[in-house]
């Protein structure tokens, strides 16, 4: 089962997300990037069906770009979240998008954001999300052991330990994880957590 | 490297042992057909119509990527509609050669192997024991072909021939279609039957 989460620290956000494409029994990618970079200091972890997230997000970012584009200045997360909120609403009673996303950004002027936005076009501002069956055990890690302003380290290894309680209490557990990091430098891939090397 | 069995099944009952599963696209790039036959003949038709289209309109052929894009984006509009398509895109571009999974429900996954359709499980497991990225073509047709008929002996809905082409940088040729069935025998030999030992008196003590 799919599992993303992700935490806000001291002037950063993080999101982890697993990295499997998995098809009824069959694991057909163990190194599927879920989180898109959706622009320079925005990521979206997403997870639910395999169509609808790739399509989704690559609409979001499309989008996202165009804005830049015609406005010369970039979304803010906010606005980002905002926007997916409102396709997901508009599309919830005809032709539902079966995503679940965790949204990161970071501003200059407001530091990090966390989002909290789910198929049904919920929306959250949050400090920790996480979706899918690995959210039972990474929320409870995070709302254990988390706390506001933490350095990098400290949060990496908090999504280190709720890593490994997935892996371990999980019984269909994803086998690798990415890490990808926000902050005033852009958003890029911080590391991997791996077991299989495909 | 793409290989598939030929077999057509309505429920129980084998339709046919001699279906075309991989399907030319254009000389450069082939589709296989897992799911519902006609689905598939007919979207990769339209997928072939839609390389030439682009080509004619951008006087350059269309990368694997862009191929598989189309396809997965035509899928994808007829989502919840009962469409029933498990396919891979192999072939050769600028970039080299490329391998996508595409299915009915939308999904496209860009990868180094791929096993699809109701023997596919069977086949992962023969294709990941003896992959490894360096092989030869010989080697690499030789796992495809093996991985086929180990599919074939364990899944009722596979069997038939088990065809393998290869996708080079000058486009794609057949290399081999072989009954799975003499495969079989080739790969496991019956050996000969001793005579068997008359029957004797027992001893009795």
């Amino acid at each position: 089962m799919e599992c993303v989460f992700g935490m806000v620290g001291k002037r950063f956000a993080l999101v982890v997300a697993d990295t499997s494409a998995v098809n009824s029994i069959l694991v057909h990618k163990s190194n599927e990037d879920k989180i898109m970079v959706l622009d320079s200091h925005k990521l979206m972890g997403a997870s639910g069906e395999a169509g609808d997230r790739a399509q989704f997000t690559e609409y979001v970012q499309k989008n996202v770009a165009l804005y830049h584009f015609r406005n010369g200045i970039p979304l803010t997360t906010k606005a980002a979240a905002n926007f997916m909120r409102g396709e997901l609403a508009t599309a919830l009673r005809k032709n539902p998008y079966m995503v679940n996303i965790v949204l990161a950004g970071y501003e200059k002027e407001t530091g990090p954001s966390l989002y909290f936005i789910d198929y049904i076009a919920t929306l959250h501002k949050v400090e920790k999300a996480a979706f899918g069956y690995g959210s039972y055990f990474s929320l409870a890690m995070m709302d254990r052991h988390y706390h506001p302003d933490m350095t990098v380290e400290e949060a990496i290894k908090l999504a280190e330990q709720c890593i490994e309680e997935i892996r371990s209490r999980l019984v269909v557990a994803p086998q690798n994880f990415v890490i990808k990091i926000v902050d005033k430098d852009g958003a890029r891939e911080h590391s991997w957590r791996r077991t299989t090397k495909d | 490297m793409v290989a598939a069995d030929s077999r057509a099944s309505m429920g129980g009952y084998i339709s046919s042992q001699s279906v075309k599963k991989i399907i030319e696209i254009n000389p450069y790039m082939l589709g296989t057909m897992a799911g519902g036959a006609a689905d598939c003949q007919f979207w990769h038709r339209n997928l072939g119509i839609k390389c030439r289209l682009h080509e004619l309109a951008n006087k350059r052929r269309i990368s694997v990527t862009g191929a598989s894009k189309l396809l997965a984006n035509i899928l994808y509009s007829y989502r919840g509609m009962g469409l029933s398509v498990g396919t891979m895109i192999a072939g050769w571009d600028e970039k080299g050669p490329g391998l996508y999974y595409v299915d009915s429900e939308g999904g496209r996954l860009k990868g180094t192997k791929f096993s699809v359709g109701s023997g596919s499980p069977y086949a992962y497991g023969v294709l990941d024991s003896g992959y490894h990225y360096d092989m030869t073509i010989d080697e690499a047709a030789e796992l495809a072909r093996r991985s086929i008929y180990h599919a074939t002996f364990r899944d009722g809905a596979s069997g038939g021939v088990a065809s393998v082409y290869h996708v080079g940088p000058t486009g794609w040729t057949k290399l081999s279609g072989d009954d799975v069935g003499e495969l079989h025998y080739s790969y496991y030999p019956v050996e000969p039957a001793i005579v068997e030992q008359e029957m004797t008196e027992a001893v009795v003590a």
